[in-house]
């Protein structure tokens, strides 16, 4: 389980989130959602220890991520953000640098087992055939599920994801994000991403957290959280939230100017 | 890889029977050892073996050194000398030579005052991209570049100000060679230059993360500010030695590191070895040309290392497909 409590961080005198508390039980799926500005990249990194808390803790099983080291907190979470770079690398080699975390400074070369994990998840990703390409290769797509391939072999408990489909188009948006939902069921890997699109989070997320202005603003199922009254205040943008009659999940219609105006 | 030593020992065999006298492979053994007399035994021992050592240790420095600070930067266009270190060198031997201090104190004045000077602005550029504890890489090199500027400034006022004489003394040095009358300096430039290249074995698992970006090797679980911190060091001292011992000698540092990608592939656990034969075998075979083809009289090397690593390398970028 991962554990949020009244974390503050942010830039210096600048930007600054604070009192951000909740939980991710284990095997739960939950996105971070909230307009551009209202902090959730600064949580992100507030969660990842790439920003050193002002206060607060975060708590996966217990144990305080950011009391660890680089390489024990790259053990226990992988992180896979909007794009990869290493455009010389194969896909094989670029997966098997998610054994890094449990290599030793002496230890030059890959195991055998290294392979096997490696390889595993690429299969697992549906990436193994790509194995010998070079990631500048690869298309969009293919590049976040080599990602996430890469963020499976860290072997973590926690998966963290930085808007994972936002240069995708639905196809590839729905191929990753099934796949994530996949792991998330398969695996019991606790998942948490940030995500734009509202629909794609009401529809793969078991519980959401949304931003605004530095704060949390609301957080929990997605019917309770993707409410037009929500979104109206947290977004200033008018909408109309609806439910998808076949996975009964919160869907969010936006009303154009002129249309609204037609009508009132 | 394996094909790069055997250029490196065709490097060395035909830089050791080449010359002035020109000696068979097949006579090198007797020429070669502890004890012996005449000239061709001179020859070997005292001129063109410590040349070759130089080479191979000054050619295997600046390509290992360029190979790192590429990798830590990720910027394909640095080199040793882009953070002002060869012109802190040099400014310090300008200063040496304009104030007479060889003279005065001894020859030995002008590695030390290349070695202080590089040292002064590998200083200088860490601690001005210092912030809160922290470095930045970015501001690091534009910092660097400016000091290279200012410093170039400076030379060219001391060159303006001063007597022929020392002007002819300065150029020539700034143009680099790999004639150096001492050997004791040349066995501790080896040395070094061997241990550099072990150290840098150490950090060979996280420059392969930063080929993937500063953020994404501290999420693979690098320490990538000790990493950058001690490596640039690394890199910097190197350099620092090379110019103090040989003066400038350009494009061995840019060249060879690219060449080495395109023919070993980025991944720094063949790439750093590769570089250092390279650059070596590199500036052996340049240094064998520079001194005979105008023989009895010698070529500035970085003549040679300019006109022949450009050249290569153009030819070689321009068939490859690869991207950097």
């Amino acid at each position: 389980m991962l554990q949020i409590e009244r974390l503050k961080c942010g830039y210096g005198d600048k930007f600054h989130i604070s009192d951000i508390s909740f939980r991710v039980r284990k095997g739960g799926f939950t996105g971070i959602i909230g307009p551009n500005g209202s902090g959730k990249t600064t949580l992100f990194r507030g969660i990842t220890s790439e920003l050193e808390l002002e206060k607060g803790h975060v708590l996966l099983d217990g144990k305080d991520l950011t009391e660890m080291n680089q390489k024990e907190r790259a053990q226990e979470m992988a992180i896979v953000t909007q794009e990869i770079e290493g455009a010389n690398i194969t896909v094989e080699d670029y997966v098997l640098m998610g054994r890094l975390p449990y290599r030793s400074t002496f230890q030059f070369f890959e195991t055998k087992e290294d392979y096997r994990i490696a390889h595993k998840y690429l299969e697992l990703t549906d990436v193994f055939h790509l194995k010998d390409k070079y990631i500048y290769q690869l298309s969009g797509g293919e590049k976040q599920l080599a990602a996430i391939a890469r963020a499976l072999t860290q072997e973590p408990k926690l998966l963290l994801l930085d808007e994972p489909t936002s240069h995708l188009d639905i196809t590839h948006q729905a191929q990753v994000l099934n796949l994530i939902q996949r792991l998330n069921n398969e695996l019991g890997l606790t998942v948490l991403m940030i995500i734009h699109d509202l629909n794609l989070a009401g529809e793969y997320c078991d519980h959401l957290v949304m931003m605004n202005e530095g704060n949390m603003y609301i957080s929990g199922k997605p019917e309770e959280v993707l409410t037009y009254k929500a979104i109206e205040k947290v977004y200033n943008t008018v909408v109309i939230a609806k439910t998808n009659p076949l996975s009964k999940k919160p869907v969010i219609f936006l009303v154009s100017e002129k249309v609204l105006s037609e009508n009132t | 890889m394996g094909a790069l030593l055997v250029v490196t020992l065709i490097a060395i065999l035909l830089s050791l029977t080449t010359g002035e006298i020109d000696i068979s492979v097949f006579e090198l053994p007797k020429y070669i050892g502890e004890k012996g007399d005449g000239v061709i035994y001179s020859i070997m021992n005292k001129i063109r073996l410590p040349r070759i050592l130089l080479g191979l240790a000054v050619g295997g420095a600046l390509s290992l050194s360029g190979v790192i600070l590429q990798g830590i930067y990720r910027n394909p266009l640095v080199e040793p000398y882009t953070l002002g270190i060869s012109g802190g060198g040099a400014l310090g031997v300008a200063l040496v030579i304009v104030f007479g201090l060889h003279h005065a104190i001894g020859s030995f004045m002008l590695p030390l005052a290349g070695f202080i000077g590089s040292l002064v602005t590998i200083v200088l550029v860490y601690s001005l991209s210092l912030r809160g504890g922290k470095i930045h890489i970015q501001s690091m090199l534009l910092i660097g570049v400016m000091i290279s500027f200012i410093v170039s400034s400076a030379m060219m006022l001391l060159m303006a100000i001063t007597t022929a004489d020392n002007l002819h003394g300065i150029i020539f040095w700034i143009m680099g060679s790999l004639d150096e009358p001492n050997s004791t300096l040349i066995h501790v430039t080896f040395w070094v230059s061997i241990i550099g290249l072990v150290v840098s074995y150490l950090f060979v698992q996280p420059l392969n993360a930063l080929r993937l970006g500063e953020a994404k090797a501290k999420h693979l679980g690098i320490n990538t500010e000790i990493t950058i911190r001690i490596l640039f060091i690394l890199a910097s001292l190197l350099t620092g030695m090379c110019v103090a011992v040989a003066g400038v000698i350009g494009f061995v540092g840019l060249i060879i590191p690219h060449l080495m990608r395109l023919m070993v592939g980025s991944d720094y656990r063949v790439l750093l070895l590769s570089s250092f034969l390279g650059g070596g075998a590199f500036l052996i075979f340049s240094d064998l040309i520079a001194r005979t083809i105008i023989s009895p009289n010698e070529l500035p090397i970085g003549v040679i290392t300019g006109i022949i690593g450009g050249t290569v390398f153009v030819i070689v970028l321009s068939r490859s497909k690869m991207k950097f």
